[in-house]
């Protein structure tokens, strides 16, 4: 169990804010941190990490105290035995892909190690070249092997999968898929990608501004609810004309042709859409 | 022909550059680090032999090193060292007058690292001195070559400061440029032509090098 509870000024978009989280990770669980770019939540893995300290907080991993500012209690970075993979990667440039895992492999442990992450991973091809000459993708993989050297207690994932094609996404969503059942890791993993994230994680962590908003299944936090009426999904209305009313909703947008239920809506107006109300055409 | 000056300077320059990579290297990494409000200052004072008239820096200098002012004195009392008109006091006047050669070029290879590479290697568990002699410095090499090249070809070319603190003393402070002044003054211009040619073609290659090698290196482009 990971407990976190952290109070750290923000240098924010709209200005100056707080990032403010309290949040639970269970054993083995695989999180998604859910926001839009600037909420915080490349901040709150740096700080899990530690490498920022925050003007507040506690970490608590498996009864372990990473950090406690009360007590003035802030393990550095070295000794939380985390995995981060970076969202640029940041493998070493001077050193090959073979290189880059072994040095990341804490002394007296066993060669054996690097080798056979590097075949679980697909690299063995590529364990004498340099990063320069990978694709992303590869250079993802590398990038999570490194992390996955120490045998970390909590993999950290900083919008790993951002910069890659579909393909090559779908592909490193089921490798870490795979790793998270293998390795049995604690995974949080910052994400924008909707579908990714129902595909991955069984929690989320949604945060805008700094601020926690929902915390979840995918399910309750994207606003898919399965109740007697049938599935639901919740919104915003952005666009009121009178043939047609757009509600914004985590899947995009979804157009609904006004009816005696719609009349006196205003734009911004929270709603949910029935799935029942929605016509179904099979494609050919 | 007296090659004792060309030695000489050869001498003063190798070593100017070893203390100035022993001096320099840490100077950069704490810039390129720090966030502290004096950093600006500290990177003035840096610069300062940069702007500076070389006979200024020198004066000073033998102000400091002179038997008559303090330091001069415990510097004599205590290690019985006089580093006025002696090749230790040109050696530290040289790693002061280049100072800038060396820590400019890698402080601004410090700063142009991504940041997750120190990050990366800190998750990773190594310590600070790991990161820094393991990741950070075989990824600056460029400006570690520029920086050592420059400093050796600056310390070359030293004349005033040297002068002044130095003189003109055979075979211990009277390096080529000192030779070549001294032969135009006793209008002996064949000695002195020889003393520049050499310095020239020295001085000419050397940043020959530097250039050559550099476009090398930055064709294996740093990846991130």
């Amino acid at each position: 169990m990971i407990r976190i509870s952290i109070r750290k000024k923000l240098h924010l978009a709209g200005g100056k804010g707080e990032l403010n989280i309290d949040a639970e990770l269970g054993d083995y669980s695989f999180t998604a941190l859910y926001g839009p770019s600037g909420a915080g939540k490349t901040t709150l893995l740096r700080i899990i990490s530690g490498l920022l300290q925050p003007e507040q907080g506690i970490i608590e991993v498996n009864g372990q105290t990473w950090l406690n500012t009360a007590k003035k209690i802030n393990l550095p970075a070295q000794k939380r035995n985390i995995g981060f993979v970076f969202q640029d990667y940041a493998l070493f440039p001077n050193m090959t892909v073979q290189e880059n895992l072994l040095y990341a492999l804490p002394p007296k442990v066993d060669q054996s190690k690097v080798k056979s992450l590097l075949a679980t991973m697909g690299l063995q091809n590529l364990a004498h070249q340099k990063p320069e000459l990978l694709s992303g993708g590869q250079k993802q993989r590398v990038a999570l092997a490194r992390a996955l050297v120490r045998q970390p207690q909590i993999l950290l994932l900083d919008e790993p999968l951002s910069a890659l094609d579909n393909i090559t996404r779908i592909q490193l969503q089921n490798e870490l898929q795979n790793i998270h059942q293998q390795h049995q890791l604690t995974t949080l993993l910052v994400s924008h990608h909707v579908p990714e994230i129902f595909k991955l994680a069984g929690q989320v962590i949604q945060i805008d501004a700094g601020q926690l908003i929902k915390t979840g299944t995918p399910n309750e936090v994207f606003g898919i609810h399965t109740h007697h009426e049938g599935i639901t999904l919740t919104g915003e209305v952005v666009t009121l004309l009178p043939g047609n009313i757009e509600v914004l909703t985590a899947y995009g947008l979804i157009s609904i042709k006004p009816s005696a239920q719609t009349v006196g809506l205003a734009m911004g107006d929270k709603v949910t859409i029935h799935a029942a109300d929605l016509s179904l055409v099979k494609l050919s | 022909m007296d090659y004792q000056p060309l030695w000489l300077t050869l001498k003063l320059a190798l070593v100017t550059t070893l203390c100035l990579l022993l001096v320099g290297i840490p100077i950069a990494a704490g810039l390129a680090k720090s966030k502290s409000k004096l950093k600006p200052i500290l990177e003035a004072i840096i610069s300062l032999p940069l702007v500076l008239p070389p006979s200024v820096l020198g004066f000073y200098l033998l102000l400091a090193f002179s038997p008559n002012s303090g330091l001069g004195k415990f510097l004599e009392s205590a290690f019985n060292l006089r580093l006025v008109f002696s090749f230790p006091g040109l050696v530290i006047s040289s790693v002061i007058y280049s100072l800038p050669f060396m820590v400019h070029p890698v402080q601004a290879g410090l700063e142009a690292l991504p940041r997750s590479l120190r990050e990366a290697s800190q998750t990773l568990g190594k310590s600070n001195w790991q990161t820094f002699t393991q990741v950070l410095l075989p990824n600056i090499k460029p400006a570690l070559l520029t920086g050592t090249i420059l400093t050796f070809a600056h310390t070359l070319g030293e004349f005033g400061l040297v002068l002044m603190i130095g003189g003109n003393i055979p075979g211990v402070t009277k390096v080529a440029s000192i030779a070549i002044y001294d032969e135009v003054e006793s209008l002996n211009f064949s000695a002195a032509h020889r003393y520049a040619a050499i310095l020239l073609v020295i001085s000419f290659v050397i940043l020959l090098t530097v250039y050559l090698t550099n476009k090398r290196l930055s064709k294996q482009k740093l990846p991130v």
